[in-house]
Parts: structure tokens; sequence; C-alpha cells
């Protein structure tokens, strides 16, 4: 061990590549850093993960079984695969107009689209509701409904399958919709056989974050949702009702529930991303 | 090029339906309510007078002055946390080869997917001096941190962790070591490489993740609603004003706040945008 270390420090100082082992300094750094790391997202995490197995399958069965939390874990995840469908083809529609056409007021567009992502989503929720909520100037109020719940993550999520397809479209080669123009084939044709199929990863991509994000959203729906236990609340609204309630084990399992369901989008999207990488 | 274009600005009466119907889409999901937010500030409602006058009271209001305060102490604290590791984690990730650098630069994105009260839980579970882990320890050294500021401001570091990574770990992939080993081969040791060579290219990136990190931790608000007590001068942030006084019935106050939040937070966006595309061409 220590005549290879020798003779690694003897070996003239001209390697090319980026100094990428780690020296003490970097090795101290690296430590700090993920120190900070464990005490701010680690453990914490951790602790959720811990009270929420703690009590064993027949506490997650009874947690799961109570009406109310079942109602709101199927409520969350049936709003979420609804919104994250609109998105996919709303947000690829918009992606779509953004890059292929051209108008007076496009560059204002482009900033009303980050608009959700910028806003606190408390604020969200009451930006919603001036226009639907009570005293609506247009007479719509949807305060208390599941349109309300629809609304409020159909504005939050709006940027993310635009914002991931955007890009790609518009580096899609065009020489390859001239051949096929060429050839003979229509505008659908094209659409369908030569530019969808290249923007699928990423309206993939785009949806599974719009999914995920509408899944644990909380904010924008606190005001507009009404949280009526069973019919208008949601997991994340449901978890701090058991956290008022001091039932921490029970806020800890739908948390967990949560956790899992996020960590799966996150890998999907990194094996996604992956083969993207690997084909491009 | 030129036949490109041809072909792709081809106008039929699709362009147009579709330019319409996502016009219409972004204004009544968005462009139409925001611009409401200002109407309802300004806005006599019942016992509340209307005007720019009564509105800068209420944003004068003892209150409101203590939940801005606090939430700039707040953003500021998880700012500078967020950008020392931000810089740092980046650095690590892609200039260095460890066990496990794979499994943490996964892990660094994750605050981003978990939901805000599941953090502020997450963080009681850990922190709180009744229910947590570490509670105990901390309140025999004379710390609290679950419903007082630290417990704010680790919420608030925890959402944006990422933020400064994602803008800066691109960039430093982009620019490559060339430079840096150049320097390192005329002599310059790793704080005049880093100082010199690395910070002057990464420094857009960081800007941006400043910015987009500031806009978040100002616009907290799940997280911080779990570690903190949430009542007036007790842990009451700016986004917890603007709930309490719409639950409250003080709807004037809650948009006079929303109000501040929304122009800080297309501030914000109207800096990264506008600014983004020249440095992408440098």
């Amino acid at each position: 061990m220590s005549a290879t270390s020798t003779a690694r420090r003897e070996r003239p100082p001209r390697q090319l590549r980026p100094a990428d082992r780690l020296g003490p300094g970097s090795g101290l750094g690296l430590g700090l850093l993920v120190l900070w790391f464990s005490v701010l997202v680690l453990l914490p995490l951790a602790a959720v993960v811990v009270t929420a197995t703690e009590g064993g399958w027949s506490t997650f069965v009874s947690v799961v079984s109570e009406p109310d939390t079942r109602s709101a874990l199927v409520l969350t995840v049936g709003e979420a695969l609804a919104v994250a469908a609109v998105n996919a083809v709303v947000g690829t529609v918009i992606a779509w107009v953004l890059v292929r056409d051209d108008f007076r007021g496009k560059r204002l567009l482009e900033v009303v689209i980050d608009v959700p992502f910028a806003l606190p989503t408390i604020v969200a929720g009451l930006v919603l509701l001036s226009l639907y909520g009570p005293r609506s100037p247009i007479g719509v109020n949807v305060v208390g409904t599941r349109t309300g719940i629809f609304l409020a993550l159909l504005f939050v999520t709006l940027p993310f399958v635009v914002r991931t397809v955007q890009p790609v479209l518009a580096e899609l080669d065009a020489e390859v919709e001239e051949a096929a123009a060429s050839l003979g084939a229509d505008q659908w044709t094209i659409l369908r056989r030569i530019i969808l199929p290249s923007l699928v990863p990423a309206i993939t991509a785009g949806t599974s974050l719009a999914f995920a994000r509408a899944i644990s959203e909380f904010g924008s729906l606190v005001l507009i949702a009404g949280n009526k236990a069973g019919e208008t609340e949601v997991a994340s609204l449901r978890i701090l009702k058991y956290i008022e309630g001091d039932y921490y084990e029970k806020a800890a399992v739908v948390a967990f529930i949560l956790l899992l369901v996020s960590a799966l989008v996150i890998v999907a999207l990194d094996v996604v991303a992956r083969r993207v990488a690997v084909r491009g | 090029m030129a036949d490109s274009r041809l072909i792709r600005s081809r106008r039929g009466p699709v362009t147009y339906v579709l330019r319409v119907l996502v016009v219409v889409y972004l204004l009544l999901l968005v462009a139409w309510p925001v611009s409401l937010v200002a109407d309802r500030a300004f806005r006599a409602t019942g016992t509340h007078e209307g005007g720019v006058g009564p509105f800068l009271e209420r944003l004068t209001d003892p209150a409101a002055v203590y939940a801005f305060n606090l939430t700039m102490t707040v953003a500021i604290w998880a700012v500078v946390a967020n950008t020392v590791f931000g810089v740092g984690i980046s650095l690590l990730l892609v200039r260095y080869r460890f066990v496990g650098r794979r499994a943490l630069s996964v892990l660094v994105d994750l605050p981003l997917s978990v939901s805000p009260i599941v953090v502020g839980l997450a963080l009681v579970l850990a922190y709180s001096s009744t229910q947590g882990w570490f509670g105990g320890a901390l309140e025999t050294v004379g710390i609290q941190v679950v419903f007082s500021t630290p417990g704010l401001i680790l919420a608030t570091a925890f959402v944006s962790l990422p933020l400064v990574v994602r803008e800066v770990v691109p960039v430093l992939e982009e620019i490559g070591t060339d430079a840096e080993q150049a320097a390192r081969s005329l002599g310059a040791n790793g704080r005049q490489v880093f100082r010199r060579i690395t910070l002057p290219s990464i420094k857009w990136a960081v800007v941006y993740g400043v910015v987009l990190t500031s806009a978040r931790s100002l616009g907290e608000f799940g997280a911080v609603k779990i570690v903190s007590s949430g009542a007036e001068f007790r842990g009451e942030t700016a986004t917890l004003f603007v709930h309490n006084h719409y639950q409250a019935f003080d709807e004037p106050a809650a948009y006079a706040a929303a109000l501040v939040l929304v122009l800080v937070s297309i501030i914000a966006l109207v800096v990264v945008t506008y600014l983004r595309p020249e440095e992408d061409r440098a």
C-alpha cells in the first residue's frame, strides 16, 4: 500500500486529467458539506421514515384504512393524474406555439408561464381566489370543490411540461422534417411520425415532474380546497390535520407514502434522462 | 435555413387556432387572476377603505412589519447557507470522483420533490423538543429549533437547497478544466485557481441561483407553517400573515401583503429571464 503511494508521488505531475481524487482540503470540505446536508435533509427525512415504519405493518394498514385518509390519498392521486394528463397535452401545445409560432407579445407569454413557479404557493391560492372565489367578477366560485383543487394544481404545475419540451422542440433538426416533406409526407404525418417521437422523453419527464408536484401540493390548496374531510381534503392537508392533533405517527405514515411516490418518480426520471443521454 | 423557415412557418388555420387557445388558457389561468390581486389590494370592501393610503397603512401595521422583517431575516440566512453549500457541493460533484458521488447528486435534488408539509413534519420529528430525536439534547444546551427562528431557517433552507446547485453544476461541466489546469501548471494554488478562474466563470450561475433561492425563501409557506407557532409577533412570516389574515376575514391586509410578494417574485422572474440569454450567448 505504502509502496504504491510512494510510486504515485514520484510520478511527474503532468497528468492531464482533472484533479479527481479528494485531497485533504477537498476531503474535509466534502465531509462538512455532507454533514450539513445530513443535519438539514437526511436525518429529518430518516426520522419520518423511522416514525412511519416503527409501528410495523399493522399501523400502516390501520392508518390507510381510516376512511378520511384513504379518500384523501385517492383524491390526491386521482387529481394529480388528471392534472398531469392535461399538462402533457396543453404543455406540449404551449411549447409548440412558443417555439414554432411568432407573434407580438410572445416574450410576455414566456414570463407568464414562469409566474406560477415564482409565486409563493399561498399567494397562488389567493390569486386564483380573486377570479374564481367569493366575489368573483365573473360569478364563478370554486371554493371547497374538487374543481377548485384541479384549478389550483393546474396553476402550480403549468411550467413543468412547457419548460422541458420547449428546448427539445427548439433543437429538433429541420432537415429531417424537410426530408419527410420532400418524400410526400403531409404535416400530420410529419407531426406523428417525426416530431412527436422525439418529444416523448421530454413530455414524459415534464409530466412526471408535474405529477410529483401535484401529489405534494399544499400552499395553494389551503384556502381554495375547503378541506372537508372525506371530500375535498388532499393528502398534505390530511398530514397537517394529524400534526395538529398530535398524531405524529399517523402523519409520518401518510408522509412516507408521499415520499415513496416522489422517490419512485425521481428514479423513473433518472432512468428516462439516462436513456435520452445515451441516445443523444 | 431559409428552407426550414419556409416549411416551419407555413401558417394554416391550425396555427391561429393553437395560438388563440394558448393565449386564452394562459390568460384565464395566470394573467387575469394575477392582475386582479392589485385590484383587490386597493379596492374598498365592506367596512374596509380602499386606495393607496389604507393600503400603505396595512403594510406599515406593526404585525405586517414584523412579518416582513422575519421573512427577510430567515431568507438571508437560508440564502447564505445554500449559496455556500451549493457552490461547494457543485465543485465536489463535478470536479472530483468519490464513492457515493452519484447517490449524492441524486439526493441533492430530493428537497424539490418533497412536499413542504413533509419537510415541516421531518424537522419536527428530528428537532422539536417534545417529539424530536435530537430535541431533548438541543434543549439541554439551550437551543430551541422548532417554534423559533432556527426552525424557520432550516425549513426554508431545506426547500430551496438544490436551486444553486442546479444552476452551477451545468456551467461547471460546460467550462471544463482546461483553464484551471493551465493556471495550476503555471503555479497557482487551489485558492488562486478558484478565485481567479473558477469563480468568475460560474459568477452568473451563482447569481441566478441566489435570485431563485431568495424568491423561494421569501415565499415558503407549508414547511414554515409546521415549524412555526404562526401567531402574530411570534413566528408569523409574510406568507403566514397572508394566510392568517385571509382566514380572519381581513382580506384587504391579506391582499396587500400578497401584492408585495407578487411584485417581489415577478421582479426576480424578470431578472432571471432577461439576464440569462446574454449569459448563455457569451
